[in-house]
C-alpha cells in the first residue's frame, strides 16, 4: 500500500501539498511515482510563473509514458527543485522529501481549503 | 503448461570487434586518390559474416517465427508471393529517370493502385507519394492547411480525441498547429465535447475509426456534420482500416482526407523501421491539392502529372516507395474485393474470439464488442505486486511476442491485443492458455521473466538515463 502522510493535503492529479506560512511546497505522491514507473526526465515549471489550479506546469517522462504536471492550486511559482533535472530518480526514491517539485505563493486560500485530506486521497486511489 | 520455447543464445563479438581493416598490397589507383589508411571495417571471410547474421536472426523474433499480437501495429503474416513480385527484374531493374514510354507497365500498376485505393477509401483521388503512415498524416494536414489558406481562412487548431495514436499529436505539432484534445465518453468521441470544441479556429478534426480501444465510432457522420458546420475538415487516420475495409469507407462517413497504411492493411512487411507506404486520399474538392506527381491515363498510355492546380508540391523524391506499392497491388489483386472483405471479417472475428477468452482473466474496460483489437487492463495484477510489464515479459517465455503495453493511456496498466486475420483458432487458443497459465504462476517466476529468450530482462531505465546510441559511444 502506498504511503500517504497524514500531515499533507492532496490534489486530484496525485500531487501532495505541504502548507507553511502562506506558501505551499508540492510534489507527486508515492502512488503517482509507482504508477509512472522509473522517471527518466523532468521538465520543471518556470520560476516566477503565475499559474491557475489545474494548469499544465511541467512534464514528467517515465519509461512508460510522458505525463503533464499540473498546478495543485493557483498562485506564483517562487522556487523549483533544480536537483531533479540531473537526478529525476529522486521523484521515485523520495517523493515526499528530496523529490519535491516546486514552492508556490498561495493565490487563492479557498483552493487550499478544498484540497483532499489524506483519508480522502486514500479513497480516491482505492 | 508447456514452456519449452527456447530462443537461440550465442555469445558473439560484434563484427566490428573481429579484426582490422586491410590495405590492398598493390593499389592500382593513382597516388592522389588512393586510400592512405585502411578502412575502419574488419577484413573477414564472407562465411563468417553470413554466420554472424544468421545467428543474429536466430536470436530474433518475427512474424515468421510466431504469433505477434502487437496492438495497433497489425502484425499479420505477409504472403511470400508479394516478395517474389517485388524481386522481378521488371520491378527492380528500372530507374526513376527512365522515360515514361519505357515504364508504361509500372505506371499502369500505380494508376490501378491509385484507383483501387480510392475505391476502398471512398475517396475521389489518391496520391501514392507518402512513404509512411505519419508521412501521410502530415501530407494530409498540409493539404488542409493549403485549402483553408486559399479560402482566406486562418484556422490554427486541430482537434483530437484522447484515444488518438501518438503520431497524430506529433503531426499537429510538426505543422505548428494548436492541439485541442477532447475527452472520450465510454471509450468513444463525446459529441457534446466535440460540439463545444469545434469553431472558427478548427482546421481539422482527426480520428481513427475504429479507435485505439477497438471500438467503432458509430457517430462518425454526426461528427462530420459538426466539424463541417464549423468550417473544418475531417481526417481519417487509416491505421485501423483493416477493421472496416470492404464493409464501409471513410468517404461514406463524410471524411475529407485519409491515409492508407499499405505496410499494415495490405500485407507488406513492416516493423524495424519500414519500408512503409502511406498514400493519401481526398474528396473531389481537394483533389487538386494532392502532392505531385500523380499517375494519369491518357488514351492508351500513362503519364506522370506534375501540374495539379493547387498542389502542395512534392513530399518525396521520385514516385513513392515503389516496391511496397507493388506488393500492395499484388495483394489487392490476389485477394480481390471478396478476399479483402473476408480479411476484415476474420480480423474482427479473431479479435472478439480472443477477447471473449481473455476478458475473465484480466479486466476489460468499456463495451465488450470490438473490432480488430481490444484493450485489457492489468490492474488486478497489482494485488500480486505485479505489473502489466511483468506479464508481457513472461509471455515471451512461452514463445509469444508481447502485446502493446501502456497504450492507450486512458486504460490503467493497458494491454492492447491485435490478433489479425491470419492467425488460426489453435494459435489463439494457445495464446489464451499461456495467458491463463501465467496468472496461476508464482510472482517470482513472473518477475524474473524472460528466461527462455536470447536476452533476459533489460534495464530500460538505464538505457534511457544513460543512452549509448552508437558503437562509437562505447567506452
Amino acid at each position: 500500500m502506498s504511503e500517504i502522510p497524514d500531515d499533507l493535503k492532496y490534489g486530484e492529479e496525485h500531487e501532495w501539498v505541504k502548507i507553511t506560512d502562506g506558501k505551499v511546497r508540492y510534489g507527486i505522491t508515492e502512488y503517482a511515482q509507482d504508477e509512472l514507473g522509473d522517471i527518466v526526465y523532468v521538465e520543471l515549471p518556470e520560476e516566477g510563473e503565475e499559474v491557475k489550479l489545474g494548469d499544465m506546469a511541467g512534464v514528467i517522462e517515465s519509461v512508460k509514458a510522458v505525463s503533464d504536471l499540473y498546478a495543485p492550486i493557483s498562485g506564483k511559482i517562487i522556487e523549483v527543485n533544480t536537483e531533479l533535472e540531473a537526478e529525476p530518480e529522486l521523484l521515485n526514491e523520495d517523493p515526499y522529501g528530496k523529490g519535491w517539485i516546486a514552492v508556490m505563493e498561495i493565490g487563492d486560500e479557498s483552493e487550499v481549503e478544498s484540497l483532499l485530506s489524506a483519508q480522502e486521497y486514500k479513497e480516491l486511489i482505492k | 503448461m508447456n514452456t519449452d520455447y527456447r530462443q537461440a543464445r550465442y555469445k558473439m563479438d560484434l563484427l566490428m570487434e573481429r579484426g582490422e581493416g586491410r590495405m590492398l598490397k598493390d593499389n592500382p589507383l593513382p597516388e592522389g586518390i588512393a586510400r592512405k589508411k585502411a578502412p575502419d571495417i574488419p577484413d573477414l571471410p564472407k562465411h563468417e559474416v553470413v554466420r554472424y547474421f544468421n545467428r543474429l536472426s536466430q536470436m530474433n523474433y518475427g512474424i515468421d517465427t510466431g504469433f505477434y499480437p502487437l496492438g495497433s501495429c497489425t502484425m499479420k503474416y505477409n504472403p511470400k508471393y508479394t516478395e517474389k513480385l517485388a524481386s522481378l527484374p521488371e520491378a527492380t531493374d528500372i530507374h526513376p529517370y527512365h522515360p515514361e514510354e519505357f515504364s508504361q507497365g509500372n505506371l499502369e500498376i500505380m494508376w490501378e493502385l491509385q484507383n483501387s485505393l480510392a475505391e476502398l477509401g471512398g475517396m475521389h483521388s489518391v496520391s501514392l507519394q507518402p512513404a509512411a503512415g505519419a508521412h501521410g498524416e502530415i501530407t494530409g494536414l498540409m493539404i488542409a492547411h493549403q485549402y483553408h489558406k486559399d479560402n482566406n481562412e486562418e484556422r490554427n487548431e486541430i482537434i483530437l480525441p484522447d484515444t488518438a495514436h501518438g503520431t497524430n499529436p506529433a503531426s499537429v505539432s510538426m505543422l505548428d498547429y494548436n492541439l485541442l484534445e477532447i475527452p472520450s465518453k465510454e471509450g468513444c468521441v463525446d459529441l457534446d465535447a466535440l460540439e463545444e470544441a469545434a469553431g472558427d479556429n478548427t482546421a481539422v478534426f482527426m480520428i481513427t475509426n475504429p479507435n485505439t480501444l477497438g471500438l467503432f465510432e458509430k457517430d462518425a457522420c454526426q461528427m462530420a456534420e459538426i466539424v463541417h458546420d464549423a468550417g473544418g475538415l475531417l481526417y481519417y487516420d487509416g491505421a485501423n482500416l483493416n477493421a472496416i475495409m470492404g464493409k464501409t469507407t471513410p468517404g461514406a462517413m463524410d471524411f475529407d482526407i485519409m491515409h492508407f497504411n499499405l505496410h499494415k492493411t495490405f500485407g507488406t512487411p513492416h516493423g524495424g523501421g519500414g519500408p512503409g507506404s502511406g498514400p493519401v486520399g481526398v474528396t473531389e474538392e481537394l483533389a487538386s491539392y494532392l502532392p505531385v506527381p500523380i499517375v494519369e491515363k491518357k488514351g492508351d498510355g500513362y503519364r506522370l502529372n506534375y501540374d495539379l492546380e493547387n498542389t502542395i508540391g512534392r513530399v518525396k523524391g521520385f514516385y513513392g516507395n515503389w516496391l511496397v506499392l507493388l506488393k500492395a497491388y499484388g495483394y489487392i489483386l490476389k485477394e480481390g474485393k471478396d478476399g479483402l472483405e473476408r480479411a476484415t471479417e476474420r480480423a474482427v472475428l479473431n479479435s472478439n474470439y480472443l477477447r471473449e477468452k481473455l476478458q475473465g482473466v484480466l479486466d476489460l474496460p468499456y463495451k465488450p464488442l470490438r473490432k480488430h483489437e481490444f484493450v485489457l487492463s492489468g490492474k488486478r495484477l497489482k494485488d500480486k505486486g505485479l505489473k502489466t510489464k511483468d506479464l508481457a515479459k513472461r509471455l515471451l517465455d512461452y514463445g509469444y511476442h508481447a502485446p502493446t503495453i501502456y497504450f492507450p493511456l486512458l486504460v490503467d496498466e493497458a494491454l492492447m491485443i491485435e490478433p489479425t486475420e491470419t492467425e488460426s483458432k489453435d494459435t489463439l487458443d494457445g495464446f489464451a492458455e499461456a495467458f491463463a497459465s501465467i496468472m496461476d504462476e508464482d510472482e517470482e517466476t513472473i518477475k524474473e521473466a524472460p528466461k527462455n529468450t536470447a536476452v533476459g530482462r533489460v534495464d530500460e531505465t538505464k538505457a534511457i538515463r544513460d543512452s549509448v546510441l552508437s558503437y562509437m559511444m562505447r567506452d
